[in-house]
């Protein structure tokens, strides 16, 4: 485009620049597609909370060796979870120095940083970028998405693909009438810090040297029973605490999502780990955790849904980035092809789909979904056997002069005193088959 | 009417932390923003032009990365953008500056006959207000600084009118042109970009002008031409805030009482 020519007609319109849409559109403009993103933003990245980890396969699809240049934090060597009870945390944990190598698994970053970086890199391929501008609606002609509408003068755009790349309760799909409703239950609420820590003090308590990092994912008290998680990320000089739950048990229980930040920040096993450090951001963002069965339809006549927008987030895994990022290159791909073919209908994107079903996203979502339904209606798996491990690790590793033997008797017996034997192993077992 | 505006880029001050221990600025990783007042002064040129027609050129001295100050500019729809840039500018005081600007003015005007040329009533980080002021006598031109308001421009007698703010209210002013004015934010309110001139400011090239451009000469510009030196930034000590002897109306001789007793323990009487 000259400097004074302006067209409001592009191959493609992605509205969202977070990891979903700039994967869509470096897909589209390596293959030549005239792409413009919007972002409502000042910059991308400038809304976004993740207490990041991002994962380096996905990643180097979209931009090979990209952890050469990225503005990342420090490579995962080691990841930890723990299931804390009241005064006490069971930990479990795996690190190896095969994750010091490269190339690394996956890294801490923060997202006001990379994706700005990541959107750049779309620009320097030719697409553009428009920020601090809101995408308010979208356009239809006879039943087909055609164009989208922003919050500025002469503000319509129009292509033949739309990507709503807007994430959680993405607006775009609602007007598109794709979004049935979102019930509460199928979005979890997260708050994050961002908690500034020396560098050496981070190293010192973490165990880690200059360049690698350790993730702690925190189960049972940190959620205060609420079905949901916490984490602690470490960055350079900073740690990344987030809790997220579901809304309609924050709701249920009148809990607010302040109050457990708070308690998992001063958590007796947590707090040494923060000590002499100090709050420099705080950020609440919404989680769209439906699984497999919130799926909305995702491809329509003009229009295809990629990432978090599609609500394509695997909560047992701490994934999200990684499906925004790979449903974002797929859907690039069925644009590009829809393109050769000259035909922008749901069934000529329907490569999105077939891409969609055989890959780990799709696939993985739906081996997990039924594990929200089962774990709220097995609460215990927060509140009950988060004290119940505790009680048996205490037991165990306390030495009292008691016969091992004996020991396990009891705390068998502690155990049963509180649940039936027989439920136990039932929830063990349908457990282990909701994510087997 | 042919408008040339001066803008500055400028550390967004709401977001610039001063170093307790060294009193220096921190200027690390503190985005940049172009001078509030000059966005007025953008916008108020951007009026005269959308109603007797015209043209706005933006110029702006700094580093090469300044050119996003003029992007931002371009947004608004202004016509011409010149970035000037050298590093023989780097170090120049208001004085320098002053002349490096008009200078470019001058070339400017050579190509297209300049009109007006507006400035901010002052940049939020040197905060001095000269450099408007210095622009206009070396252009030889009629100056009205803090201007509030434009009422009209008659564009047979070559004259604008326009309000004034001074200590105490305002005056109206009718001033032939070319003239030079600085701008107040109670000018204008600044418009919000249409997207047409949004997606064309994504790929827009500014003109880059240097010394030899404008035809500066050495001695009077940078270290050489700036007889100012900042010897030592610091933020003035925290004012404690008075004390108020109450029920000075209900019971003047009490409170009056209280006054000189504590005037001359402090023996201050
Ligand atoms: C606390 C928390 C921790 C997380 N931790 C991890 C983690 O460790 N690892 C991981 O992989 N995932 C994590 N996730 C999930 C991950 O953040 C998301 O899955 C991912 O960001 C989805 O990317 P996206 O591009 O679909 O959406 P987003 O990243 O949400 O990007 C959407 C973009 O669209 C813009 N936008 C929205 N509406 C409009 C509009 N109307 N007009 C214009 N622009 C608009 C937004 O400003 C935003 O930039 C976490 C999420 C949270 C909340
Ligand atoms: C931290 C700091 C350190 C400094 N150090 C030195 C130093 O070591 N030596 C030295 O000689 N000077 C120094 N200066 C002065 C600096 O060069 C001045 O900021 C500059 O000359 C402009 O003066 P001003 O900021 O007071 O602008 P003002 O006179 O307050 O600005 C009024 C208007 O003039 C116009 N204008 C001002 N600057 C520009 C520009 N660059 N391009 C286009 N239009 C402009 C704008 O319309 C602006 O609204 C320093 C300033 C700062 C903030």
């Amino acid at each position: 485009m000259s400097d004074n020519s302006y067209s409001n007609k592009y191959d493609v319109i992605i509205v969202g620049a977070g990891p979903a849409g700039v994967s869509a559109a470096i897909t589209c403009a390596k293959a030549g597609l005239n792409v413009i993103m919007l972002e409502r933003g000042e910059h991308p990245g400038s809304k976004n909370v993740m207490g990041g980890i991002l994962y380096r396969h996905p990643t180097e699809q979209i931009i090979p060796e990209f952890y050469k240049e990225a503005p990342l934090e420090r490579h995962i060597t080691e990841e930890r979870v723990w299931l804390l009870s009241k005064d006490s945390a069971v930990t479990m944990g795996y690190k190896s120095k095969r994750f010091d190598e490269e190339p690394h698994n996956c890294f801490s970053v923060f997202r006001s940083k990379f994706d700005k970086w990541f959107a750049q890199k779309a620009v320097d391929m030719g697409v553009t970028l428009i920020c601090e501008t809101l995408v308010e609606d979208v356009i239809m002609k006879n039943g087909k998405v055609v164009g989208i509408r922003t919050n500025r003068d002469y503000g319509d755009l129009y292509a033949n693909v739309i990507v709503a790349a807007d994430g959680a309760n993405s607006l775009i799909a609602a007007r598109a009438g794709l979004h049935p409703e979102v019930r509460s239950n199928t979005l979890a609420l997260a708050v994050k810090e961002v908690y500034s820590l020396d560098r050496e003090k981070i190293e010192d308590r973490f165990n880690i040297d200059s360049e690698g990092g350790v993730t702690i994912e925190l189960l049972g008290d940190a959620t205060q029973g609420l079905m949901g998680t916490a984490f602690i990320y470490t960055n350079k000089d900073s740690l990344s605490i987030g809790v997220g739950a579901f809304i309609s048990q924050l709701m249920k229980q009148k809990i607010s999502v302040y109050d457990l930040i708070e308690s998992v920040k001063t958590h007796p096993m947590i707090k040494p780990l923060l000590k002499g450090g100090e709050t420099k951001e705080y950020l609440a963002h919404l989680i769209p955790e439906g699984g497999y069965r919130a799926i909305p339809k995702y491809c329509i006549d003009g229009l295809l849904l990629v990432g978090d927008a599609a609500m394509l987030v695997n909560s047992l895994h701490r994934e999200g980035s990684n499906l925004a990022m790979t449903s974002g290159r797929f859907a690039g791909e069925a644009i590009i092809q829809a393109h050769s073919d000259g035909d922008f209908t749901a069934k000529g994107l329907s490569t999105y789909k077939e891409l969609m079903e055989h890959s780990f996203i799709v696939q993985d979502l739906k081996k997990y979904k039924n594990t929200e339904k089962f774990f709220e209606e097995h609460m215990q798996f927060f509140t009950l056997y988060p004290q119940i491990a505790d009680d048996a690790a205490y037991e165990f590793f306390k030495v009292d002069g008691i016969p091992k033997k004996e020991k396990q008797k009891i705390i068998w017996k502690q155990i049963t005193n509180k649940i039936p034997s027989w439920r136990l192993l039932l929830d063990i077992y349908n457990g282990w088959r909701v994510v087997k | 009417m042919h408008s040339v505006v001066c803008i500055k880029q400028v550390p967004d001050t709401t977001e610039v932390r001063i170093d307790p221990k060294t009193n220096t600025l921190m200027r690390e990783g503190v985005p940049s923003i172009v001078n509030p007042f000059d966005m007025h002064a953008v916008e108020a040129a951007l009026k005269l032009r959308d109603e007797y027609g015209g043209k706005v050129t933006v110029i702006t001295m700094g580093p090469p990365q300044a050119v996003e100050a003029l992007r931002r500019v371009k947004t608004l729809g202004v016509d011409r953008t010149i970035l000037l840039s050298d590093r023989a500018f780097a170090g120049s005081d208001t004085l320098a500056t002053s002349y490096i600007i008009t200078q470019a003015v001058k070339k400017i005007d050579s190509e297209d006959a300049v009109d007006l040329v507006l400035c901010g009533k002052q940049a939020i980080d040197g905060d001095t207000a000269q450099v408007g002021p210095g622009i206009a006598t070396r252009l030889n031109m009629p100056l009205v600084t803090y201007v509030i308001d434009i009422d009209s421009v008659d564009t047979e007698k070559k004259t604008i009118t326009l309000k004034r703010s001074v200590e105490n209210g305002r005056t109206a002013l009718c001033v032939e042109y070319p003239m030079l004015m600085t701008v107040l934010k109670e000018l204008n309110e600044v418009r919000y970009a249409s997207l047409p001139n949004m997606i064309l400011a994504t790929n827009f090239k500014a003109e880059v002008w240097n010394k030899d451009d404008i035809g500066a000469e050495m001695k009077n510009m940078g270290l050489d031409g700036s007889p100012t030196a900042v010897r030592k930034i610091f933020s003035p000590p925290v004012r404690e805030c008075g004390e108020m002897i109450p029920h000075g109306i209900e019971q003047p001789d009490v409170a009056v009482h209280n006054l000189i007793e504590k005037l001359s323990h402090n023996k201050t009487i």
